[in-house]
């Protein structure tokens, strides 16, 4: 490193910030993974939210699971929390998650502007 | 750069070391990649998460949740329940959950709440074995900003508004400490990071260096850059290898990224940094003692003055600063000297860093602002007295501090709140002790460790350190009188005044404070009787004693 741009520089290539271990993120995505979850595809969509999430640079995103919600008929269920804004997306399949995950981004690039 | 669903960090200091982290890391990832976890959890060393006495302890997030006292197998339930289903294990949980089986973050359980984490403020949540962590974390911004736009003097007028005073126990007042370093005349200024940790029931400086240590370069570096030094030198505890082995990594990894050696960052400061592995001398933690070890003699303090800012290493102008001290330096630069002031009491800026041990629920590694009580302290952070015993003593400031009573649990924890109650703040030992333990006995173990450590370079100090000891033992075996306690008392202040370096001078300190502030237990043992039953009184203790 040869000057203070270079170490900012440094610090954005690492992308994926802190904030997953200071609980500090923003956003809050769960996927439920009861056995009827995993039954109706779960796993696929936590995978692909994963990987729209790295895509997209979303990286302070925190994604956990958790079990059965009580509607197995609608898995897999995928709640989003953004700020203080709750939202639960039912029949989610691989592609309806990275379309979630990118509508997240263009949330999070209008609050910017 | 990849995306991690869940980070587990596990805690590879040397405290949870000894209780087996290794295995349970090993089993841990051994676990996740079993069930094909692997490309979703990213498993991390890091650093003291501070409840030693938990340990081995993970904490998982995002959910931030810690599992502590774990064994191999554990894990596997971790791993398949929490990982893998997204179920908490509450039978391995650290800290209690809500109405709605919400985890309340670990920052709000009582352990934590009152912390106030400067120092500490990576610990645990990096890896201290990669420069990209700390990087990460805002590390290096604070010396890039010194190298731009700040000169040396004003580095220095920062420190001295901070009002950031030593952290290894004296408290003399760092930016004076550089001043003074740098306008002395010299051609080869030195700043010597002082981790000699030596003080029995300390560990704090070694949990700093393995849990972060490239913010003790960073605050080396921007020292060095005060003073006017181009070398620096971290003088670290040889029983710490895993404090040399981290320190020597990050040196590496910081030379390798140009923030140590010619020209760091495009300036024109160069600067490089060296470990020195002590011998395991108590006294050489005293700086003229440490700078005579470093140059190949024997680690016996020097007459002051010539004080080492003037003649220091190799006759050169040298600092030397505790490795807390020189941890607080980034964060003031880069958040200055105002927010500084904030923290702690007017007299004593900032946080200090304490390590908890003896009769105590929580033991381990805490950073609390300055002025704390020491009744938030251990009831509040540390969780009280285990097993519904009751409080009797703490020792402040290590073996060389004074010993509190109970009607001391309400004074301000700062350096001249301690120093006005005959104790001291020190390198921040804080032993507690229950009421099944004697005041005498107790006192008599501390000289035992000064009579061995003493450097025997002068007279107060060789032959005093002994003779107390030895009176203490003919008190705790119901064979002292009160003409026994007047020659302590005498001895003491001899010792005091004499002394050639602080520890003979603060070796009677314990003595004298438990003279103090338990007179009625030590008067009994004239009466021949033990109030806690501990010392063996009669002609077979006399023996014992002599």
């Amino acid at each position: 490193m040869k000057s203070l741009q270079e170490l900012k520089a440094m610090r954005e290539r690492m992308g994926e910030s802190k904030g997953i271990r200071t609980r500090a993120s923003p956003t809050k995505i769960t996927v439920a993974m009861g056995t009827c979850g995993i039954a109706a595809g779960a796993r696929s969509v936590l995978l692909a939210i994963m990987g729209e999430l790295a895509e997209t640079g979303l990286r302070d995103t925190a994604v956990t699971q958790t079990g059965c919600l009580g509607m197995c008929e609608r898995e897999p269920l995928v709640e989003v929390v953004h700020q203080d804004h709750t939202t639960l997306y039912a029949y989610v399949n691989a592609e309806r998650a990275r379309q979630i995950v990118r509508d997240l981004l263009s949330t999070a690039e209008k609050e910017e502007k | 750069m990849k995306y991690y669903r869940a980070h587990v960090l596990i805690c590879s200091g040397s405290n949870c070391a000894i209780k087996g982290c290794r295995s349970v890391k090993q089993a841990c990832e051994q676990e996740i990649i079993r069930h094909g976890l692997q490309g979703e959890v990213q498993v991390v060393d890091t650093g003291c998460l501070g409840l030693c006495d938990q340990g081995p302890a993970l904490v998982v997030y995002p959910e931030g949740v810690m599992y502590g006292r774990l064994t191999p197998s554990d894990v596997l339930e971790i791993v398949s329940e929490h990982l893998l289903k997204g179920r908490l294990v509450h039978r391995l949980m650290q800290q209690p959950t809500g109405p709605a089986g919400e985890v309340s973050p670990l920052s709000m359980t009582p352990f934590f709440q009152k912390q106030k984490r400067v120092v500490l403020k990576n610990c645990g949540l990096i890896d201290p074995e990669r420069i990209e962590d700390y990087v990460r974390a805002g590390g290096y911004t604070a010396l890039a900003t010194a190298l731009d736009v700040m000169t040396p003097e004003r580095v220095i007028a920062e420190i001295k508004q901070s009002g950031l005073r030593g952290r290894g126990g004296a408290g003399f007042p760092t930016g004076r400490k550089w001043e003074y370093t740098r306008v002395a005349a010299g051609q080869q200024k030195y700043i010597i990071g002082n981790a000699d940790e030596g003080e029995p029931g300390t560990f704090k400086d070694r949990l700093i260096l393995e849990g972060d240590p490239h913010l003790i370069i960073e605050g080396m570096a921007i020292a060095g850059y005060a003073i006017g030094a181009t070398r620096g030198i971290v003088y670290i505890r040889g029983e710490y290898e895993l404090s040399i082995h981290r320190m020597e990594l990050a040196i590496r990894q910081a030379r390798e990224n140009g923030l140590l050696g010619e020209g760091i960052l495009g300036s024109a400061f160069s600067f490089d940094l060296e470990v020195c592995a002590g011998a395991g001398a108590y006294v050489c933690g005293e700086e003229t003692a440490l700078i005579e070890s470093i140059e190949g003699n024997r680690g016996e303090p020097r007459f002051k003055p010539p004080y080492p800012a003037e003649k220091g290493l190799w006759g050169q102008p040298t600092s030397v600063n505790n490795v807390e001290t020189l941890a607080n330096v980034p964060s003031i630069i880069e958040q200055g000297a105002l927010w500084y002031r904030s923290l702690g009491t007017p007299n004593s800026p900032g946080t200090k860093v304490f390590t908890l041990t003896g009769n105590i629920v929580n033991s381990g590694l805490i950073e609390v602002p300055m002025g704390i009580t020491l009744r938030e302290v251990i009831y509040e952070i540390g969780g009280g007295i285990p097993d519904g015993k009751k409080f009797k003593m703490a020792q402040t400031g290590g073996t060389s501090g004074g010993c509190l009573a109970a009607a001391h649990l309400d004074i301000p924890m700062d350096y001249d709140s301690l120093q006005s109650h005959g104790s001291s703040l020190g390198s921040g030992a804080l032993l507690i002790m229950d009421d099944t333990h004697c005041i005498v006995d107790l006192t008599r173990c501390f000289l035992k460790f000064f009579v061995h450590e003493s450097c025997g370079q002068c007279t107060p100090c060789r032959e005093g350190t002994p003779a107390l000891y030895h009176l203490l033992g003919k008190v705790s075996a119901g064979a002292g009188g009160h003409a026994d306690i007047q020659l302590i008392n005498r001895l003491s202040r001899t010792m005091q005044s004499s002394s050639l370096c602080a520890l003979g001078q603060t070796a009677p300190v314990p003595v004298l404070s438990a003279l103090q502030h338990f007179w009625p237990e030590v008067e009994a043992h004239l009466n021949g009787r033990c109030p806690a039953n501990k010392c063996v009184m009669g002609k077979a203790a006399g023996k014992i004693a002599n």
